[in-house]
């Protein structure tokens, strides 16, 4: 088993895929002699051959509406944007059409894509390079929406992105790409599209995260372990669809919940696990739910960009608030 | 300075608006047999689309949008189409789709606001209608780069209107299908108006063909009104998609006899004037004086001809108005491959009702 990066695991996910199943295909930008702009790509096109992993010309529109001509004609294609900054043209792709062949035809045809892109704040990169729009795919009726916190759930949630047979939005929290490594074995074994993970145990208080944000949760929840809170995790991974059942079972064991997202607050994902919680958990809490979000601003270019992002002490405020309430 | 690229764009005709030969006809149209054939499926075309209106404006069918005077660019390109290529179309190519075999019961069934509309079998492979401008042009390109990929003699048929040609995502199509040489024939049916805007206003360009000569790739113009030069356009395309040579662009010059939709009143912007000239041109009659000048056709066979169409569609209407609505679960169903958990709790919701 090797120690990787989470840029690492997309690369082995994707090798291993297209080695499993002639009919995946990688497209986008300088995917190909370049091995992408952040390498994960890296070696495919060597590999696969320039048919098969595609250099498409710089049209992000283009990407995600050829992906549905592709899916819909039996290719499995795994588009590349670049940054999530330049994914918003291909929203209207993926709303109009990707997420409804299936419906529109009454299951005649498919679009069994994945749409991935770095995604989020923090690597100090020029403007449009560190948006976090997963609540806006999230509101999209028949895809998935996928955002990974470690490489082992890159890898192995990447495997179930492709695999599976509906159109998958999948996000990869940029600032994670060369932070830690991680084993990770090239199994071949996918994930649940469906589950949250339980990523550390803890009675006082359930803290919900994300992507990027995940990492920073847990670095929280090291120094809240060392002034007597106990505090439990859950990376969501899978935006949509919502693992609620496993965030409800947490918090009726903490009564108390924080959720760390690091986009912007209005109509956020964050916004809609709260009112999840207050629907169906109201009677377990002991404690009103928070959000500790990116505030309802322009992420800001690099020298701001760290007050933007929710920081620690901030994860560790909530937290502690939280429990001020008995 | 020195000229380093001149382009020329082309159109052609065979027969002129009067019915007259206005150049040597193609094989297929030397046998007046195979353009009854065409001429059948234009009346029948016809006949669907007054009956669509019909429907419509008795509350018995959704906004509709006509294909009245476009009835040649349908016929031909399906009748030049393979039977395993793939048709990717807007909402106004509803001839070619009974021409590929899709049903008119179907048809309507669709246009009544019902998503099985869009579950014919036939052409399985055909992608439904797209009313997003220009959007599946996209699709178009990754469909063809499937086929290319596959070593496939297979192509990508993709309708649009003039209004497309001026969206992003009908040039960033054609940019890439030019690049990779792809197996896609684009249908430009410029029907002279984008709901109110017209051609003249659209854009500066002399011809909307011209617009794929900057991807690199063919552009040519046909009379969209006469029915041999679309087929023969057609062939041709489809020969060269599928031997390898890449795309084509077609524009096919023709008129929108009717309002946009049924929602629309194009009196608000439309000359009567330049409707009634442009009725003089229409695509029927030009194909009936040729036929007729041929010794092919006759009022016994055209009374004959259009009582079977009306019989036909009228049997299709009733067919489609048998059908009930399906059951409130259909909302849910088929939005996944498998229905995840969180979504089935909404589904008791609604069955709940």
């Amino acid at each position: 088993m090797a120690q990787i990066t989470l840029v690492e695991a997309v690369n082995l996910a994707l090798k291993r895929e297209m080695g499993n199943d002639p009919s995946v295909v990688v497209l986008g930008q300088d995917v190909g002699i370049d091995g992408g702009v952040f390498r994960a790509t890296l070696g495919l096109i060597e590999r696969f051959g320039r048919e098969r992993v595609i250099d498409t010309p710089l049209a992000e529109a283009l990407i995600a509406g050829m992906s549905i001509g592709m899916a819909v004609e039996g290719l499995k294609p795994v588009a590349e944007i670049q940054f999530a900054g330049f994914a918003y043209t291909t929203l209207d792709q993926m709303l109009n059409h990707a997420g409804r062949m299936r419906h529109r035809t009454q299951g005649r045809l498919s679009c069994p894509m994945v749409l991935r892109t770095p995604c989020g704040a923090g690597i100090h990169a020029p403007e449009h390079h560190s948006e976090s729009p997963e609540a806006m795919f999230a509101q999209i009726p028949g895809i998935r929406v996928v955002y990974p916190s470690s490489p082992r759930r890159a890898y192995g949630l990447l495997l179930a992105a492709i695999r599976d047979p509906d159109p998958v939005v999948f996000l990869e929290p940029t600032r994670l790409y060369r932070l830690f490594k991680e084993e990770v074995e090239d199994d071949g074994n996918a994930f649940a599209l469906d589950t949250c993970f339980t990523v550390r145990d803890g009675t006082d208080v359930t803290l919900v995260s994300w992507g990027a944000m995940v990492h920073d949760t847990l670095a929280a929840a090291d120094d809240l372990i060392e002034q007597g809170i106990a505090a439990e995790v859950i990376d969501v991974a899978t935006l949509k669809p919502l693992d609620m059942d496993t965030i409800l079972a947490s918090v009726a064991r903490t009564g108390r919940c924080v959720i760390v997202s690091e986009a912007a607050r209005t109509c956020s994902f964050a916004s809609e696990i709260a009112a999840s919680l207050a629907e169906e958990g109201l009677l377990t809490l002991l404690a009103p739910v928070q959000r500790i979000t990116g505030y309802d601003v322009v992420v800001p270019l690099p020298r701001l960009e760290k007050h933007y992002l929710p920081s620690k002490r901030r994860i560790i405020g909530a937290a502690k608030k939280a429990l001020e309430f008995s | 300075m020195t000229v380093i690229a001149r382009f020329e764009v082309r159109h052609s005709q065979f027969l002129d608006e009067h019915g007259e030969i206005a150049a040597p006809l193609p094989e297929f149209a030397r046998d007046p047999q195979n353009l009854i054939a065409l001429y059948r499926w234009m009346v029948l075309m016809r006949a669907y689309d007054a009956k669509a209106i019909a429907l419509q404006r008795t509350g018995q069918l959704g906004t509709f949008a006509s294909l009245l005077g476009q009835e040649a660019v349908n016929a031909g390109v399906g009748s030049a189409m393979a039977e395993d290529d793939v048709f990717l179309m807007t909402y106004r190519e509803n001839g070619v789709q009974m021409m590929r075999g899709v049903t008119i019961k179907e048809l309507f069934l669709y246009w009544g606001g019902d998503e099985r509309g869009s579950a014919f079998l036939t052409p399985r492979r055909d992608f439904p209608i797209c009313i997003t401008i220009a959007a599946h042009v996209t699709h178009a390109v990754g469909a063809a780069y499937a086929m290319k990929l596959r070593r496939e003699p297979r192509v990508a048929v993709c309708a649009l209107g003039d209004g497309a040609t001026s969206k992003g995502d009908f040039h960033e199509g054609l940019n890439a299908a030019g690049a990779w040489t792809l197996p896609v024939v684009f249908v430009v049916t410029n029907n002279q108006w984008a709901i109110s805007v017209p051609r003249g206003t659209q854009s500066a360009a002399r011809t909307l063909a011209q617009k794929a000569i900057a991807a690199g790739i063919e552009g040519l113009q046909v009379d969209g009104n006469d029915v041999i030069a679309v087929r023969h356009a057609m062939d041709q395309a489809l020969a060269k998609a599928r031997g390898g040579g890449g795309p084509t662009l077609i524009e096919a010059l023709t008129y929108r006899l009717s309002d946009h939709t049924t929602a629309d009143d194009a009196t608000r912007y439309r000359n009567p004037d330049e409707v009634a000239e442009a009725w003089k041109n229409e695509p029927l009659q030009r194909l009936r004086t040729h036929l007729t000048a041929c010794g092919a056709w006759d009022k016994g066979k055209e009374d004959a001809l259009l009582k079977h169409c009306n019989e036909k569609v009228q049997a299709a209407a009733q067919a489609y108005l048998d059908i009930p609505a399906p059951a409130p679960e259909q909302i849910f169903d088929h939005l996944y491959a498998t229905l995840p958990a969180a979504l089935q709790k909404q589904r008791a919701e609604a069955l709940g009702e």
